[in-house]
C-alpha cells in the first residue's frame, strides 16, 4: 500500500532532511520502497517548502503526493499551502504555537509546540525537525521507532548523536502522549 | 647559432596563410627557436589556438596541436594540463580571441596561475574577418567598423595578465625578432602562469586603413612606438611619452602553479579517505 | 557480501556513476538544478587521484572537459538549461572533432532563466538540434536514481565507443529526489574503453576511418601527436574544404549513430502488447505514466506505456510499428509538445497523438493522463 508524507514549514526548518531520514528509515532499515523528493524557492531560508515522501511495500512509480495521508505543517503559510489534499482520516500534526488555524475535516489532529519543545526540552532550537520527524513517526507508524532512530543516527554529524537521540525520543513521547 | 626548422614544420602544410608582411610568421619561428634550444620534445609538447589568423600556428608545428574553437583556448589547454600536468602546453593566438571573445577564460587563467604560456599576437585588429576593430585596437584608429575613428579605448593585454595574477609578464614586438626568442624562452621556463604580449602587425587590413604606406612603415612603428623597460628606467616622463615598453615587465618567483596545488588537493583528499 | 546500499539523490548518483565508469576529470559551473554533480565530483574524484575543477564559465567547462578527454581522461561535465545553451557551440566541436565527453543536464524551466528550481523536459529538442550544423546526438533520460547511476555509466561507455558527446538528461524532479540505490560491484557493470590506435605514432591518423567509422582516438600526451580542429577535416586531422572528403566525414558522423541505432536505443514497454492507447514518456513524467497505466487498467482500459531511456536516437521503427495498432498515443509532458512532435513525425499518421503539456514548474500528474485517457478511449 502507498502511504504518502509530506514535512512542511518555512526554509531553513531542517524539513527537507526530516523528510530524507523518514525516507531512509522505510528503504534502508525497514526494508520497504521510499521515495523523497522536494519543492523549494529561491531562499536558503524562509519561504515556504515542502518534501514529501512516499513509502510502499510495491514499487513506487509517481513520486510525488497524490492525497496526503500525514502531514506535518510548522508553520501557518505551510497549513495554509500544504493541506489542501490531505486524506480524510489523515494525520495533521502542526506547532502550536505557531499554527493557530488548522483546516476543517475529520482529520487525526495532533499539536503541540514543537519549536519550544526542542529549544527548551531538548537545548537546541535547531532540533525541532528532528522532535518532529519523532512524532510522525509515532503518529504513522510506518517505520518502527527503532529504525527510525537508526536513520537518525546515521544522518546526523557525530558530534551531535546524543542531541539529535534525544530530540527524537521527546518527539516520539510527546506525540504518543498527545494521542492518548 | 643554427636551428633545426625543419624538424619542427609539419611537412606539406606550408604555405601559411599569413599575409606578405604579417608578423605571425616573425613569432612562429621565434616559438620554434625556442622549442629548439630547450630541447621539447614534440609528443610532450601541446599548442593551443582558438580561431584567426594567429591560431592557425598550431596546424604548422609538428607536436600535439589542437585548434579550438574562438576564444576557447585557454579553456581546452586548461582541460589538457590539468589531465597532463607533466606536458608542456602552450596557448598562441590573436588579441581578438585572447582578450575579447575569451576575455573571461584569459583572466581566470591567470589568476589560477596554471603552467602554461599564452603567447598573444597583438595586431589590434580582427584580420581573418577583414580588419574589424578589437580590444586592442587603440582609440581613433579606423577599421572596417570603425569608419568614423575607433571610439572604444583599448586593452593593456601585459598589465590585464598583470592585474589578472599571471605570475611571468613579457611584451615584445614582430620587429625585435631576438627579443621575442628570449621573451619566449623564459616564459615557457617559466613555472606558473606566463604571458607574453607580441606587438605585430597587420598590413593588409590595419596598416592600409590607418595610413601605414608599407609593411616597412609599420615595422618601424613597432621599433619607434617601443621601449626597453631597462631604457625606460633612465628616460624622463617626456621622452616617455606614447612609447610602449618591452620586456619582462613581471616576474613573481615563489607562487605555487595551479596543477601543484590540486596534486595537494589530492593528497588531502586520500589522506581524509584513509 | 552484501551490496553496497545507500539511500541518494538523483544528482549524487549520477557523480557515483560517472566515476564508476571511470570519470577522472570534471569541469563545471554552479547551476540549480544540476550543482550537486559537482559538489559530489569536488568531493570523490580527487579520493581517486581525479581532477575536478570549477570554471569561469559553462563554455570555459564544456571547453576544458574536450581538452581533458583529448589528454586521455574520462570528462564529465554538468549543467542545466541556460549552461546547456552557452555550452552548445563547444558540444558542436566535440562532435565534429570526435571527443568522448559525457554532458548531464538537469532539465529546468525555460527559456533564458526561466524557471531554476522547477521541474521540466523542454531540453530535448536542444540535445539533439542544439548546435548549429549537422551532428550526432545520443541523448538519454534516466527516470530514477538507480537508473541515472546505470544511464550515466552507459553515458560514458557510448562517449568512448562512439567517440561523441552523450547526453544524459534527467528532469528536475528525478536529480533531486531520493530513493534507495544499489551499486553495483566493479565489474558488473561493463565499462567500456576508448579503443586506443594500433598503429605506431608515425602512422596514426586522428580519423582513420581504414578500421571503419569510428577512428581509433589517441592521447595527447602518450606518445602519439595529432592535430585536432573545429573545421572540417580530413583522415590526418586537418583542415580541408575539398568537397567529397567534407560530405563523407559530415556524414561519417552522423552515421556512426544512426548505423548503430539498435545499440544506443533503449526503451522499456509495459501492457503495450493489447493496449488501445499508449502512453509515451520518460524521465518522471513515464512515473506518473505508469501509475496512470496501472489506474487506467483496473478501470478496464487498455493502456500501455512506451517508456524511452534513450531518447535520441528515437525509436522511430517501433514507434511505427505500434502505431499501427493503437488507437491513441498520450505524451504527458513537461514543454509544449516536444515529443509529441517526434512521436508524429514517425506514425505516418497511424494514430492521433494528444499532448499533456506543463510549462508551469508543476509535474503532470497521474490524474491528468488517466483523465485524457477517458477522453480519447
Amino acid at each position: 500500500m502507498r502511504y504518502e508524507l509530506r514535512f512542511s514549514g518555512a526554509g531553513g526548518q531542517g524539513l527537507i532532511t526530516a523528510g530524507i531520514i523518514m525516507a531512509k528509515a522505510a528503504s534502508i532499515y525497514e526494508g520497504i520502497q521510499a521515495v523523497q523528493s522536494q519543492s523549494y524557492g529561491p531562499e536558503a531560508r524562509g519561504g515556504a517548502s515542502k518534501s514529501e515522501v512516499i513509502i510502499s511495500d510495491g514499487p513506487i512509480d509517481y513520486p510525488k503526493v497524490t492525497k496526503c495521508d500525514a502531514l506535518l505543517a510548522m508553520t501557518q503559510e505551510a497549513c495554509d499551502k500544504y493541506s489542501h489534499d490531505l486524506k480524510e482520516g489523515g494525520v495533521l500534526l502542526t506547532d502550536s504555537e505557531f499554527v493557530p488555524r488548522t483546516p476543517e475535516g475529520n482529520f487525526k489532529r495532533v499539536a503541540f509546540p514543537i519549536m519550544r519543545t526542542a529549544k527548551f526540552d531538548v537545548g537546541r532550537e535547531i532540533v525541532a525537525n528532528i522532535v518532529a520527524l519523532g512524532a510522525m513517526v509515532a503518529l504513522t507508524g510506518k517505520v518502527s521507532k527503532e529504525n527510525a532512530e537508526k536513520a537518525v543516527l546515521a544522518s546526523v554529524p557525530e558530534a551531535f548523536l546524543e542531541l539529535n537521540k534525544k530530540a527524537f525520543s521527546m518527539g516520539y513521547e510527546k506525540a504518543m502522549e498527545a494521542q492518548k | 647559432m643554427s636551428y633545426d626548422y625543419e624538424k619542427w614544420i609539419r611537412p606539406g602544410k606550408l604555405p601559411h596563410i599569413w599575409c606578405p608582411g604579417c608578423g605571425h610568421g616573425i613569432v612562429m619561428k621565434g616559438l620554434i627557436r625556442a622549442f629548439d634550444t630547450l630541447g621539447f620534445k614534440k609528443e610532450n609538447t601541446c599548442i593551443v589556438s582558438g580561431i584567426g589568423c594567429a591560431s592557425r600556428l598550431p596546424g604548422y608545428i609538428d607536436c600535439c596541436t589542437l585548434h579550438t574553437a574562438h576564444g576557447r583556448a585557454a579553456a581546452f589547454a586548461t582541460g589538457v594540463k590539468m589531465a597532463r600536468p607533466e606536458m608542456d602546453v602552450i596557448c598562441v593566438g590573436g588579441d581578438g580571441d585572447g582578450c575579447a571573445i575569451g576575455g573571461n577564460h584569459f583572466i581566470h587563467m591567470c589568476r589560477r596561475n596554471i603552467d602554461m604560456t599564452y603567447i598573444v599576437m597583438n595586431n589590434k585588429i580582427y584580420g581573418m574577418t577583414g580588419g574589424q576593430f578589437s580590444s586592442s585596437t587603440p582609440t581613433g584608429a579606423k577599421a572596417s567598423t570603425t569608419p568614423y575613428g575607433n571610439p572604444d579605448p583599448a586593452f593593456d593585454i601585459a598589465k590585464l595578465a598583470i592585474g589578472a595574477g599571471a605570475t611571468f609578464v613579457a611584451r615584445g614586438t614582430a620587429f625585435h625578432a631576438t627579443q621575442i626568442d628570449k621573451l619566449i624562452v623564459e616564459a615557457v621556463q617559466h613555472k606558473g602562469m606566463s604571458v607574453v604580449e607580441i606587438l605585430d602587425d597587420c598590413p593588409t587590413t590595419y596598416g592600409r586603413r590607418n595610413k601605414f604606406k608599407s609593411v616597412v612603415e609599420m615595422m618601424n612603428n613597432l621599433k619607434e612606438t617601443t621601449v626597453p623597460v631597462k631604457a625606460a628606467e633612465k628616460m624622463t616622463p617626456e621622452q616617455l611619452q606614447g612609447k610602449v615598453l618591452t620586456g619582462v615587465l613581471y616576474k613573481e618567483e615563489g607562487r605555487s602553479d595551479y596543477t601543484t596545488e590540486y596534486a595537494k588537493v589530492i593528497e588531502r583528499a586520500q589522506a581524509a579517505k584513509k | 557480501m552484501s551490496k553496497k546500499v545507500a539511500f541518494l539523490q538523483g544528482n549524487e548518483a549520477a557523480a557515483h556513476g560517472a566515476i564508476y565508469a571511470g570519470c577522472t576529470f570534471f569541469a563545471g559551473y554552479p547551476i540549480t538544478p544540476s550543482t550537486e554533480i559537482a559538489e559530489v565530483c569536488s568531493v570523490e574524484l580527487p579520493k581517486v587521484g581525479g581532477k575536478f575543477i570549477q570554471m569561469e564559465d559553462e563554455i570555459g567547462a564544456m571547453s576544458a572537459v574536450l581538452g581533458a578527454s583529448l589528454a586521455g581522461a574520462k570528462a564529465l561535465t554538468a549543467t542545466s538549461g541556460p549552461g546547456l545553451s552557452l555550452k552548445q557551440e563547444i558540444i558542436g566541436y566535440g562532435c565534429i572533432a570526435e571527443i568522448p565527453v559525457v554532458i548531464i543536464d538537469i532539465m529546468r524551466g525555460g527559456p533564458s532563466t526561466g524557471m531554476p528550481t522547477g521541474p521540466s523536459q523542454s531540453d530535448i529538442m536542444a540535445a539533439k538540434w542544439g548546435t548549429h550544423g549537422d551532428h550526432p546526438a545520443i541523448c538519454l533520460v534516466p527516470a530514477s536514481v538507480q537508473e541515472i547511476f546505470d544511464e550515466t555509466v552507459r553515458a560514458f561507455n557510448l562517449a568512448e565507443k562512439y567517440r561523441t558527446p552523450v547526453m544524459v538528461m534527467p528532469d528536475e524532479i528525478v536529480g533531486h529526489m531520493r530513493e534507495r540505490i544499489v551499486f553495483p560491484e566493479p565489474g558488473e557493470i561493463p565499462v567500456i574503453d576508448r579503443t586506443a590506435p594500433s598503429v605506431p605514432p608515425e602512422k596514426y591518423k586522428p580519423y582513420d576511418t581504414s578500421f571503419g567509422d569510428i577512428p581509433p582516438l589517441a592521447a595527447f600526451g602518450s606518445g602519439y601527436k595529432f592535430h585536432v580542429t573545429g573545421l572540417n577535416k580530413m583522415e590526418d586531422g586537418f583542415p580541408t574544404t575539398k568537397a567529397p572528403i567534407v560530405q563523407a566525414e559530415e556524414e561519417r558522423q552522423v552515421r556512426k549513430v544512426e548505423a548503430n541505432k539498435a545499440d544506443i536505443m533503449k526503451w522499456e514497454e509495459y501492457m503495450v502488447d493489447d493496449a488501445e492507447i499508449v502512453v509515451v514518456a520518460f524521465g518522471s513524467t513515464s512515473r506518473s505514466a505508469r501509475f496512470a497505466v496501472n489506474a487506467a487498467r483496473e478501470q478496464g482500459i487498455k493502456a500501455g506505456l512506451f517508456r524511452l531511456i534513450t531518447f535520441w536516437p528515437f525509436p522511430e521503427e517501433r514507434m511505427l510499428e505500434i502505431s499501427k495498432k493503437v488507437k491513441a498515443f498520450i505524451t504527458p509532458e513537461m514543454n509544449l509538445g516536444q515529443c509529441n512532435g517526434v512521436v508524429r513525425g514517425c506514425i505516418e499518421g497511424n494514430a492521433p497523438v494528444y499532448g499533456i503539456y506543463h510549462v508551469d514548474g508543476e509535474p503532470v500528474n497521474p490524474e491528468e493522463i488517466l483523465k485524457k485517457m477517458k477522453e480519447v478511449k
